[in-house]
C-alpha cells in the first residue's frame, strides 16, 4: 500500500468515528487502523454502570464500542467500502470489565463479498490476557458506482 | 369473603417496586430509557435525543444504542416476572436490600431496518426461565408494531436467591 493510499484511509476512520454522534458523547478514540482491522477505546464513566453494586459497566456499553469498532474495521477494508451499517451482530460476555477501567476493542473484518462483511472483534479491560468480550458480525456494505 | 385491595394500594406497590429498579441502573438514566407499566406488561421506551444517533448522514440510531436499548428492556422484564410473586406478596419493600439483576452470558441482535431519530419502543418475552439460566426475546419498533426495526435473543445467567 502506497503512503497516500494509507494517509486516505486515516482520514476516512478518523471522520468516520467522529463523525457518529454518539461515539463522540462515549468518549471514543480510534487508537489503531489497519487493513480491514480497527481499535477504538472507551474511558471508564460512571454513568454507563449498568450494576451499580458493583460499579461494572453496562453490556449496552460495551455493545456500542463493538459495533463502532466493527463498523470501522469494514470502513478501513482494502475494497473500500463507501458506507456501512450492522446487520447483526452477537456479543459473548465472558467476564465483567474492571470497574475504572478503560476498554479496548479489536476488530477485523475477515471477509467481504460484493455487499455483505463478515467481522469478529475483541473487548478487553486493562487486563489484554484475558477478554471482557468478543462478538461476531455481518455488516451490510455499499460500494462505490463502478 | 376477603375485600379485594384498593386499586391505589396495588399500583402503588408496583410502580414503587418498578421504579426502584429503573432507578438503580445509570446507564438506564444516561440514555434516558423510560420502563412503561400496564398490569404486569412492560414496554421499553426510548425518548429521541441527538446523542443516540450513530449514522449523521441518514441520520439513523446508533446500532449499539440500539442493542442497549433492546438489553436493557430484556433484562427489565427477566427481572420484573422473575421477582413479580414475591413483590405482590409484599416481600420488596423500601427496606429490602435491592434486587441482584441477572448477568448477560450473549446478545443477538438483528438490525432490520434503520432506526429512524424518532422514539423507540421495545418488549420483551421470556421464552424460558430457569433456576439458573434463562433465554430472553425481544422487539423493538418505532412508527408501526408490527414493523420491527431490530429483535434480539439473549442468554442470562440467573442470580441466586436466597430462600
Amino acid at each position: 500500500m502506497t503512503d497516500q493510499t494509507s494517509v486516505n484511509r486515516n482520514k476516512i476512520a478518523r471522520q468516520f468515528i467522529e463523525a457518529i454522534p454518539h461515539a463522540q458523547t462515549l468518549g471514543m478514540l480510534l487508537t489503531e487502523i489497519g487493513d480491514g482491522t480497527a481499535e477504538i477505546t472507551m474511558p471508564y464513566d460512571d454513568r454507563l454502570v449498568g450494576d451499580p453494586e458493583t460499579g461494572v459497566i453496562h453490556g449496552g456499553a460495551v455493545s456500542a464500542l463493538m459495533d463502532t469498532c466493527s463498523g470501522a474495521a469494514v470502513m478501513v477494508h482494502p475494497t473500500a467500502p463507501i458506507a456501512t451499517a450492522t446487520l447483526d451482530l452477537r456479543i459473548d460476555y465472558m467476564r465483567s470489565a474492571k470497574p475504572g477501567d478503560r476498554l479496548t476493542t479489536r476488530a477485523e473484518c475477515y471477509h467481504v463479498t460484493r455487499s455483505v462483511a463478515f467481522i469478529r472483534a475483541t473487548a478487553f479491560d486493562g487486563d489484554f490476557d484475558r477478554p471482557v468480550a468478543t462478538a461476531t458480525g455481518a455488516f451490510t456494505i455499499e460500494r462505490a458506482p463502478e | 369473603m376477603k375485600r379485594p385491595e384498593p386499586v391505589q394500594v396495588v399500583k402503588q406497590r408496583r410502580d414503587s417496586a418498578l421504579q426502584r429498579l429503573v432507578e438503580g441502573v445509570p446507564y438506564i438514566q444516561f440514555l434516558g430509557i423510560q420502563i412503561d407499566r400496564r398490569g404486569d406488561e412492560l414496554t421499553g421506551v426510548l425518548p429521541y435525543d441527538d446523542k443516540l444517533i450513530g449514522n449523521p448522514m441518514l441520520p439513523a440510531l446508533h446500532g449499539g444504542v440500539t442493542a442497549a436499548f433492546l438489553e436493557v428492556t430484556a433484562i427489565m422484564e427477566l427481572t420484573w416476572s422473575t421477582t413479580w410473586a414475591d413483590m405482590e406478596a409484599g416481600k420488596l419493600t423500601d427496606v429490602t436490600p435491592r434486587i441482584v439483576l441477572p448477568k448477560t452470558i450473549d446478545f443477538t441482535v438483528d438490525y432490520l431496518r434503520p432506526g429512524l431519530p424518532r422514539d423507540a419502543y421495545a418488549r420483551a418475552r421470556v421464552n424460558r426461565s430457569g433456576r439458573r439460566y434463562a433465554s430472553v426475546h425481544v422487539e423493538a419498533w418505532q412508527d408501526n408494531r408490527t414493523r420491527l426495526f431490530a429483535q434480539a435473543t439473549g442468554h442470562f445467567l440467573m442470580p441466586q436467591r436466597n430462600g
